[in-house]
């Protein structure tokens, strides 16, 4: 008995010492906030760099809004969103922005019998179902699109975020340009009221999959690494060119081609409905908000450190994801006209 | 003489050991008190801070704040009454349920059970009360909202469904989780709550007047019914206001499976909201202003539910044993 309290208490000294010791340990580390969309590459760029560097990446995938929130109460070295900050606020404020990667929102579905992009959609259809103007899978708007696919009737039910989220935003702005009806009725943000009788809402893109997963005939939307990971069954969209396509890192790109991010102020737009005859209709930059003067400005160093080594190193890490990397002329854009503006120094 | 040196150096000493015991006394006293205190200072500290902070959004929406079926983050426009029959319902739901079965469980390891089995199985009640909410939250979502919608959702549509007047509460998509599957959830987790207090209870029921019951021929329904039941009532009802306020205030297992859509439905299969779970899901994002001061406002509502419900469970459980004081 006494053997085992001498034990205990030896043990929990250790953990006690341990647990002091580790905030030194971890000083160099920096620290980031918000968007889910991008954390899969974030934390595959976050390790290599560490493998690198020894330094490592502390990222809290709590939604965009929230590392909006955090890097406004300077809790974080930088805070990630999909949703871009508007120039004037970024301005107010004294942040900046530069996109980091682009990546592409896909509709994923659970109904049974169907297999990973086997179903087409149109954007006008799409809106209609997260509107709940169309709430069977019977519909025959949805058997038009799908000659020669049999998709057993049930009933639709719509799985949304909870949270704050650029996701939202980014799918959101495409069914505001694709349906006049749904831009009246609902808008777009990072947040709507989701007019659907049936919908229900998950926390993140983790927890969309989650709900999509377990929730027969539902309907949802996640970053594509995200419907990858968990085996989702994801649709193909007819872009604005007519085309059908599928959800990939090609299409992600030719979505992403046509965008000139230097003549953008503050480098914040959704890529989405964009045309060319490749193009995902539903592509977005993730994007990172920074102080122009940091409170901490050894950790800025290193974040921005760390998005050189990204941008430079990272990009077959990205293209493995399915995220499609900056292309070299934005990046050299963002090292030469934005990352000066931060004082390091 | 030599007595008398004797009783004065026992004297002195007694007075030196009278004024040590006084002051610890006295700093005992006051360290304790200290300590209560900041419970009462906590306590009023987080009251004045949900004023403070629902004040905005009080004064902008009124009393219709509580009222209002809206919230719209877009726009700006926020009612708490989605919330606030979400947190509602589902612990009437949990009630209904876990009230039965608890008493059931009561009855049976008070009454009936074997001996050597009661240990075991109250040991086996009090573990489950310990597990935490988070576990339920996955096993309800994972595991039980799935198999829900694939057998209970069903056959409860095509019974109760089918009722006239009914069949709303019992329509919509099949899709396992919402209101319904949330109070049933909840009603698990707060099941050993109720259950074990009651077995508290029935067991101080002095085994007399079990005796006498049994002894003029009654069956174990009806010394329960007539004597432990009337004996108890204010300790059950105590017990179930203690499972009401954890239910009204449980977080993590209500939204995972609750559906977190702001929408109010007749139907118990339709996803919903409670207080709760839109303050885990909406804190971490809200810009201060008017959304963030509506949910501030929001746990000064649930603030409020469970404080009420907790008074009235203290006030019953000091009505009990007010009573049993009189009787034995």
């Amino acid at each position: 008995m006494t053997m085992n309290l001498k034990k205990a208490f030896a043990v929990a000294a250790l953990s006690i010492t341990t647990a002091s010791f580790a905030p030194a340990a971890l000083a160099a580390d920096i620290t980031g906030a918000g968007a889910t969309f991008p954390y899969p590459i974030y934390a595959k760029w976050a390790e290599a760099y560490k493998a690198r560097t020894g330094n490592g990446l502390n990222y809290q995938s709590i939604g965009s809004s929230g590392g909006i929130k955090q890097i406004k109460a300077k809790t974080v070295d930088f805070g990630a969103t999909d949703n871009p900050v508007k120039f004037d606020d970024l301005q107010a404020d004294g942040l900046v922005q530069f996109p980091a990667i682009i990546g592409g929102v896909v509709p994923i579905i659970n109904v049974d019998g169907i297999k990973p992009g086997q179903i087409r959609l149109d954007g006008q259809t799409l809106a209609d179902i997260f509107q709940g103007k169309i709430s069977n899978w019977n519909d025959k708007r949805i058997a038009d699109l799908n000659p020669g696919v049999k998709i057993p009737a049930g009933d639709i039910t719509i799985v949304h975020r909870a949270d704050g989220s650029g996701t939202t935003a980014i799918f959101t702005d495409y069914l505001a340009k694709v349906s006049a009806d749904w831009k009246s009725a609902v808008g777009a943000g990072a947040a709507v009221k989701w007019p659907a009788a049936s919908s229900v809402g998950g926390k993140g893109n983790e927890g969309v999959a989650a709900n999509v997963g377990r929730v027969k005939n539902s309907i949802g939307y996640v970053e594509y690494a995200y419907a990858k990971k968990n085996n989702m069954t994801h649709v193909q969209l007819r872009n604005p060119a007519g085309q059908f396509v599928q959800p990939d890192d090609e299409t992600f790109a030719a979505a992403a081609a046509g965008t000139d991010w230097a003549k953008i102020p503050g480098m914040g737009t959704f890529i989405t409905n964009a045309a060319g005859a490749k193009s995902w209709p539903i592509t977005g930059a993730s994007f990172i908000l920074m102080y122009k003067t940091p409170v901490n400005k050894a950790n800025s160093a290193e974040v921005l450190k760390f998005f050189d080594f990204a941008f430079k190193e990272g990009k077959k890490m990205a293209a493995d994801l399915d995220y499609v990397p900056m292309p070299d002329a934005t990046t050299d854009f963002i090292r030469k006209n934005v990352w000066t503006q931060i004082n390091t120094k | 003489m030599e007595i008398a040196a004797d009783d004065s150096l026992l004297r002195a000493q007694a007075v030196h050991i009278a004024k040590r015991q006084r002051l610890m006394d006295f700093v005992f006293k006051y360290l304790t008190q200290f300590f209560a205190l900041t419970v009462l200072f906590a306590l009023l500290g987080i009251i004045a801070s949900l004023v403070f902070n629902a004040a905005p959004a009080l004064s902008k929406f009124g009393f219709g704040f509580f009222t209002t079926i809206e919230w719209d983050i877009i726009n700006g426009e926020f009612g708490g009454l989605i919330a606030i029959y979400g947190t509602v319902i589902t612990s009437v739901i949990a009630l209904l349920i876990a009230v039965p079965l608890s008493f059931g469980i009561a009855v049976f390891l008070t009454e009936i059970c074997p001996m050597p089995l009661r240990r075991p199985l109250g040991t086996a009640i009090e573990i489950l009360a310990a597990v935490p909410s988070i576990i339920y939250g996955m096993f309800g979502l994972f595991i039980f909202a799935p198999l829900f919608a694939k057998y209970i959702q069903p056959a409860l549509a095509g019974t109760l469904g089918q009722i006239p007047g009914l069949g709303i509460l019992f329509s919509g998509a099949f899709n396992g989780i919402g209101i319904l599957c949330a109070g049933l959830i909840l009603a698990m987790m707060i099941l050993p709550f109720i259950a074990s207090v009651m077995r508290d209870v029935f067991e101080i029921v002095p085994p007399v007047l079990k005796e006498s019951a049994y002894g003029i021929g009654c069956t174990t329904w009806e010394v329960v019914k007539n004597v432990v039941l009337p004996y108890t009532k204010t300790g059950v009802i105590g017990g179930i206001m203690l499972g009401l306020g954890r239910a009204l205030g449980e977080t993590m297992a209500v939204t995972f499976v609750i559906g977190n859509a702001h929408k109010l439905s007749a139907s118990l299969f339709a996803p919903g909201n409670s207080i709760a779970s839109t303050l885990a899901n909406e804190f971490g994002e809200a810009e201060v202003g008017a959304h963030y001061s509506s949910l501030f406002a929001l746990g000064l509502a649930l603030f409020v539910i469970t404080f009420l419900v907790l008074a009235l469970a203290k006030f019953m459980l000091m009505r009990m044993e007010k009573n049993q004081g009189v009787k034995t």
